[in-house]
């Protein structure tokens, strides 16, 4: 039998629950999940693996740490669809909460996303993003 | 009901007429919202033009599509900053022109809407926004009040107290759904956490209890002559079981009394958060001395231990309302960073200084110095 190579995605968000829940549900559309709590974690494993998307959060151990490892993983791959999700977009009337300049100059996300986002909507937009 | 009042500017008759249609019949309600919101719409066709009616009429909301005929959606959106236009902006734009999101982030936009979009999507957007509107205008109606409650400060906490909820109920759900089987064993790690989240957001509730007690200057105080070096005691036993399980030694140096005039439950809460500090980033088999002394008539209470200590560039976020210090070292160390900010806010009231000195991986000293009071 022909074995489909499923599709890895990258999570990472600090929060161990909302991790842990998010990667049962990505598991449930189909693909193959690696999950990091820490930007030192999320680095190490896209030392070894490419990942075919990443979802990223954006208030890690500092409040632009999703950006951070944006920019490291589309220095690396340049093709990986990225998506930061955060709480802080409703929460803080603020989009992106970056204090300078240069970082702005950083933003390489494919699409932010509200975390409060239904599992059928993400779902939706992993497709897109995969062009599946 | 309010009203929230909102301009479109797109020179597509299309997307004018789709946006009014979708919003027609659309209002947004909140459980703590006292009232609902609906929109009315007003509509532009050029850049020109919506900056004639931003100058003329109050709006809450401006969809601005970039692609205009004359003027520039950014330069719209430029104007609006250059005037201090007190108005949300959402761009209207495609995922593709990212370099247009990124000028436009700069400039101050709040949100995009991907073109084409969804109703739902428009939906969406709005009712973020009507939220985000209820709490500033809240907000404002606070301070014009004298109520001293930031919009910041709210936000933040609700995303506080957000996390944990959507955490357990996230579990709740994995457990209805019988995601591991029959047996109530199988979901014991769930339970848990769930447990571990719920402990958490009450220790945060406490410590909000505290917070807004002192914010407010609502709490009562009874100042008088109190024993630092008993209340210290009594403090130390609360934390004992703690330091039991972490092997730490806990020391309290002082000479007899320490007479100080103060509120009794203020000093519990300076030295309940110190030592409850000092053992949670403390090492296995640490150790920590609270030293009591009357120097020139001040009072000092200073706090050492051998934790894990930080950073000079830390110490400053430190006394922020919901600051943590977030690394590999206590991103398993839970809290919620309240308690420095309500020592920081009683050493106020009491005129004192606080001073931290620390070393990574070597541990850290809280020093208050009260002033003579008497």
């Amino acid at each position: 039998m022909l074995k489909i190579e499923k599709k890895k995605i990258l999570l990472v968000d600090d929060d161990q629950d909302y991790l842990f829940q998010l990667s049962i549900a990505i598991q449930d559309m189909g693909f193959d999940v690696a999950t990091a709590t820490t930007q030192k974690e999320a680095e190490d494993i896209i030392e070894k693996l490419k990942p075919d998307l990443a979802i990223l959060d954006l208030m890690m151990e500092n409040q632009d740490t999703g950006f951070i490892l944006c920019h490291i993983i589309k220095n690396k791959y340049p093709d990986v669809p990225i998506i930061i999700a955060s709480a802080v977009t409703a929460e803080t009337g603020l989009l992106f909460d970056v204090d300078s300049e240069e970082n702005r100059q950083w933003i390489k996300a494919d699409l932010f996303l509200d975390k409060g986002i239904r599992m059928d909507q993400l779902h939706k937009e992993i497709n897109k993003l995969l062009k599946i | 009901m309010g009203k929230l009042n909102l301009l479109v500017v797109d020179d597509e008759p299309g997307i004018r007429s789709g946006i009014k249609r979708i919003l027609e019949s659309f209002s947004v309600s909140y459980p703590f919202m006292d009232e609902d919101f609906d929109f009315e719409v007003l509509e532009a066709e050029t850049g020109e033009e919506a900056i004639e009616l931003l100058d003329n009429y109050l709006f809450d909301i401006v969809l601005l599509d970039n692609k205009l005929p004359g003027i520039q959606g950014i330069e719209v959106l430029e104007y609006i900053n250059k005037q201090a236009i007190d108005v949300i902006v959402v761009m209207i734009t495609s995922y593709a022109s990212l370099d247009m999101a990124v000028k436009a982030t700069k400039s101050g936009a709040y949100d995009f809407v991907p073109k084409p979009f969804t109703p739902k999507e428009l939906r969406n957007c709005l009712e973020n926004i009507a939220k985000q509107l209820f709490l500033r205008r809240m907000t404002q109606k606070m301070q014009v009040e004298g109520k001293q409650i930031r919009f910041q400060f709210l936000s933040v906490l609700s995303h506080e107290l957000k996390s944990p909820i959507n955490a357990v109920e996230g579990y709740l759900n994995l457990m209805k759904d019988k995601r591991n089987g029959d047996q109530i064993d199988d979901y014991k790690e769930m339970i848990d956490r769930s447990l571990t989240r719920i402990d958490e957001m009450r220790n945060l509730i406490l410590d909000l209890l505290d917070f807004t007690k002192i914010e407010s200057g609502k709490k009562s105080r009874n100042i008088k002559p109190v024993d630092l070096c008993e209340i210290a005691g009594r403090c130390i036993d609360l934390v004992q079981p703690l330091c039991i399980q972490k092997d730490i030694d806990i020391h309290l140096n002082c000479n007899d009394k320490v007479s100080f005039k103060s509120d009794v439950q203020e000093m519990e809460i300076i030295f309940n958060n110190l030592l409850s500090n000092a053992v949670k980033y403390n090492q296995q088999g640490g150790r920590i001395d609270i030293n009591l002394t009357k120097e020139r008539g001040n009072t000092i209470i200073a706090v050492t231990d051998t934790g894990i200590g930080m950073e000079q560039g830390d110490i400053e976020k430190l006394f922020e309302d919901f600051v943590r210090i977030k690394s590999e070292q206590t991103k398993h160390i839970s809290g919620t960073g309240l308690g420095l900010s309500i020592v920081k806010k009683i050493a106020d009231l009491y005129s004192a200084s606080i001073l931290v000195d620390s070393e990574p991986g070597q541990g850290s000293t809280f020093t208050i110095k009260f002033p003579e009071n008497e």
